[in-house]
């Protein structure tokens, strides 16, 4: 019990994909514009490495040694594709605002590292635990980081303005410049703050 | 002509594959400590993303299209990029050797590198011409060299600078790759 506890929140801040491991950090900056986006790419990720982590883990004993990784890649690239195809269907708006950066999930390192590093060699209840954790921890990144730059950016946060309609906005945070520097920012205070903790242990 | 000139100008400066499109951000911030491994992988990139470029576009167009099947896109073309990658590393090997000793260790982290995937995807979206598509993709990865042998400057001037502790190493990098990226943004304007 405990160790599910443990695989299932490791994710969220401690192993937390983005700020801590630094994966996958091209759909984190190229998408965040606004909180839709954020959370709408989260969950794509999130359900890839769910599927791609069951696969795995059933798989990985009948795949042999040397083909392992092409193989994790087909297995990926298929539930990427599932997952374009119902964006493409449910929610046309968001496949429009996420272009590539929905095949490109396929290349996302987050997903071949929890493949590899932990879905190939663990039970199908931890593989799991694993890509709910991991998944939470990049979605709740993305929201933090779109959060920031929607209301920065353009005064808004989920499309409700939070400003009046005259009031400027700092544009920059909505452009890519903004980007690598609120991300920056965000790893700098995750550091800062876990010195801290450390430092107080 | 104004056309083949407009694609390189945009590609290299104004829709920079690291500072607007934000692909390859892994190795942009991964191998960008030291010049030379910068401009390695950047000759990797450019060698991989101008090769899978023209091969994606002829087999999607020649299968794809023809049968209906561009839902294969994404599977097909990964596969294409890593079975690519191998034959570039096993002929490499064979051909050249001092040119497999200085790209060979850059070669198995392009498989990952979104940016190969990206500029392949993007010259299909863009509804490029085979050699127009050829062209985009070279120089995508001129603008990809560009960004991180700039990048690898900085960072080497970095390494002696008096860095807050919680900014030290990447946190400061993306602050760089900030300022950088708002440089770039000067071109912007310049193609339509």
């Amino acid at each position: 019990m405990k160790e599910s506890l443990n695989i299932l929140t490791r994710g969220l801040v401690q192993e937390n994909p983005v700020t801590k491991m630094l994966l996958g950090l091209c759909p984190v900056l190229a998408v965040t514009t606004s909180a839709v986006n954020g959370l709408g790419m989260g969950l794509a990720t999130t359900f890839v490495l769910l599927g791609s982590n069951m696969v795995i883990s059933l798989t990985s004993k009948l795949i042999p040694d040397t083909v392992r990784i092409p193989s994790f890649v087909l297995i990926i690239a298929t539930f990427v594709t599932i997952v374009d195809m119902l964006i493409k269907a449910f929610s046309p708006e968001l496949n429009q605002s996420l272009g590539i950066f929905i095949p490109l999930i396929v290349v996302n390192c987050i997903i071949l590292g929890r493949a590899e590093a932990f879905a190939s060699r663990s039970g199908l209840w931890y593989s799991m635990l694993d890509a709910i954790g991991m998944g939470a921890g990049f979605t709740l990144s993305l929201l933090l980081l779109s959060s920031i730059r929607e209301i920065l950016g353009a005064g808004t946060i989920f499309n409700m303005p939070l400003v009046g309609e005259d009031a400027s906005t700092i544009l920059v945070f909505a452009l890519p410049p903004g980007a690598f520097a609120s991300l920056g920012a965000i790893i700098a205070l995750m550091n800062a703050l876990e010195k801290k903790k450390g430092a107080a242990a | 002509m104004t056309e083949y000139l407009l694609i390189i100008v945009s590609a290299v400066f104004v829709n920079n594959v690291v500072f607007a499109r934000f692909l390859g951000i892994c190795p942009y911030l991964g191998v960008s400590k030291k010049l030379d491994t910068a401009l390695g992988m950047g000759f990797a990139v450019t060698f991989v993303m101008t090769i899978s470029t023209a091969i994606t576009y002829v087999l999607y167009y020649g299968i794809l299209v023809p049968y209906k099947i561009e839902f294969m896109q994404t599977v097909m073309y990964i596969l294409v990029i890593a079975s690519l990658v191998q034959l570039v590393e096993i002929v490499l090997k064979k051909v050249s050797k001092s040119l497999y000793s200085a790209l060979g260790i850059y070669l198995p982290l392009i498989t990952t590198n979104c940016a190969i995937l990206g500029v392949a995807l993007l010259a299909i979206q863009e509804k490029y011409s085979l050699l127009l598509s050829v062209l985009f993709a070279f120089f995508s990865a001129v603008g990809f060299i560009l960004a991180i042998v700039i990048f690898a400057g900085i960072r080497e001037r970095l390494e002696d600078a008096d860095i807050p502790k919680p900014f030290k190493n990447v946190p400061i990098g993306l602050i760089s790759a900030a300022i950088l990226s708002l440089a770039f943004m000067g071109f912007s304007g310049l193609v339509k």
